[in-house]
């Protein structure tokens, strides 16, 4: 099993260094949206703000970065990974792709956001810290919803419709907890009590996407 | 008669709702006086839209276990019926809310949007938005009820922690939130209702959800006869090969 994963993972990791192309893609469409919101900004915009535009941003790129995962595939492809891999190993595997791809991702768009519109993070540790939670929750919710999306013929518009409004519980959670890294004052554990919950929701979607794909990619 | 009798009991019950919550007395509240009375129908309608999505998420699993697609026949519908329940829901609060908090308490329209518990229903709203949708983007059936039973499973299962979970951590403008009293998502019937809003309020609840399974069964039921060249049923295939 852990074998099977870690294949299709290198298969994956290697198709990106074949084809670099579609990364340096997403990465120019981080590049070209933050300057896009540094122009549209006269003045440096304030904590809540900038807090805001991030975790938006964050979801757009997700949208662009996992959609692909499963549209790549071919339906060739599919069929023989169907005969060589349990659903569970390949949809294991994607996962942790899209969740390493979300993290470099969204570590790119911090380092331009602070480059581009200041730095209004008061601790900027703990701050990384919840962006890569942030991209772990939001790769694997759209991981699953890339999957389900592949298979209706209409694909990145379905990708957000069905995925914001579930997300949007788990985006509104990290938005406020990342106001901790923004020197708000919480009450006592109560900063524990977000991160349990993204923490639990997230493993929640890991388990869901385990037990659903099965009947996913099976025609 | 004896297959129909809940649907004689809905009647009933809600006959009963709407004569005795419109004339018995209610306890007179600051702010909420009178309109307290559209307890029995604002806060119904969300109890039998949640009632109706399990129906249908129960269905979803049952599809996915017998892939017999009358199983997707009814969470279809169960889910339709869910939404429109949950788009009076938001009428009724809309009424409720333009002569308490907007009138009475001066909040703002802005405060009274960004309330938790009206996320979560909008939340839900759009996640069955995004099911029809989905639903529609197929051409092929089987495909077609595999896939939105798969999106409303999960969907469900993600829609749990919104409405159950997140409303019972943030301050609300709705009675039992956390600043006021105890933690209930919308009202704590104990503490909140006297005995006899009590007495109207549980069999109201009763009456709306067996009113919104029989508008589904007669959706149900209409699209079985419209489908009913196309629906492959095991039982009675082997029925007429005996003969």
């Amino acid at each position: 099993m852990t074998k099977r994963v870690f294949a299709l993972l290198q298969k994956d990791v290697l198709l990106e260094f074949r084809q670099k192309h579609t990364f340096y893609g997403i990465v120019l469409y981080i590049a070209s949206t933050v300057f896009v919101i540094y122009l549209s900004f006269p003045d440096k915009p304030d904590g809540n703000t900038w807090n805001s535009l991030f975790w938006i941003i964050q979801l757009f790129i997700c949208v662009n970065a996992v959609a692909k995962s499963f549209l790549q595939e071919s339906r060739g492809r599919m069929l023989y990974f169907y005969s060589i891999a349990s659903p569970a190993a390949f949809i294991i595997s994607k996962i942790i792709y899209n969740v390493l791809l979300m993290i470099l991702m969204s570590l790119i768009t911090l380092v331009l956001f602070v480059f581009f519109l200041s730095n209004p993070v008061s601790n900027a540790l703990q701050f990384t810290g919840i962006v890569v939670v942030g991209g772990i929750s939001i790769s694997l919710v759209f991981t699953l919803m890339s999957a389900i999306a592949a298979k209706a013929q209409q694909n990145a518009a379905l990708i957000a419709i069905m995925g914001f409004p579930i997300i949007l519980p788990q985006l509104l959670l990290l938005m406020r907890l990342s106001k901790v890294a923004f020197a708000e004052v919480f009450r006592a554990g109560a900063v524990m009590q977000l991160t349990l919950l993204v923490g639990g929701l997230d493993v929640l979607v890991v388990v869901m996407a385990v037990v659903l794909f099965p009947y996913l990619w099976k025609d | 008669m004896r297959k129909n009798w809940w649907k004689i009991l809905s009647f009933a019950l809600l006959v009963y709702t709407i004569v005795a919550g419109f004339l018995i007395r209610v306890p007179n509240l600051p702010i909420i006086h009178e309109s307290i009375r559209n307890l029995y129908f604002h806060v119904c309608m969300w109890f039998a839209m949640m009632i109706l999505f399990i129906i249908s998420f129960v269905y979803s699993i049952k599809y996915l276990s017998s892939t017999s697609y009358i199983n997707d026949i009814y969470a279809r519908n169960f889910a339709a019926v869910g939404s429109f329940l949950g788009i009076l829901g938001y009428c009724t609060g809309i009424i409720w809310a333009n002569y308490t908090w907007l009138t009475d308490q001066n909040q703002s329209i802005g405060s009274v949007l960004k309330e938790p518990k009206l996320l979560g229903a909008a939340i839900a709203l759009l996640i069955y938005g995004a099911y029809f949708v989905l639903r529609g983007s197929f051409t092929d059936m089987d495909k077609r009820a595999r896939i939105s039973a798969v999106y409303n499973i999960f969907a469900f299962v993600m829609l749990f922690p919104s409405i159950w979970i997140i409303p019972r951590m943030v301050g609300s403008l709705h009675p039992g939130a956390p600043g006021s009293d105890t933690g209930n998502p919308a009202l704590n019937a104990q503490k909140d209702l006297d005995a006899t809003m009590r007495m109207i309020f549980y069999p109201a609840v009763i009456g709306w959800t067996l009113l919104g399974v029989w508008i589904a069964t007669l959706k149900i039921r209409i699209q079985l006869l419209q489908d009913k060249d196309i629906i492959y049923d095991p039982v009675k295939e082997i029925g007429t090969a005996d003969r």
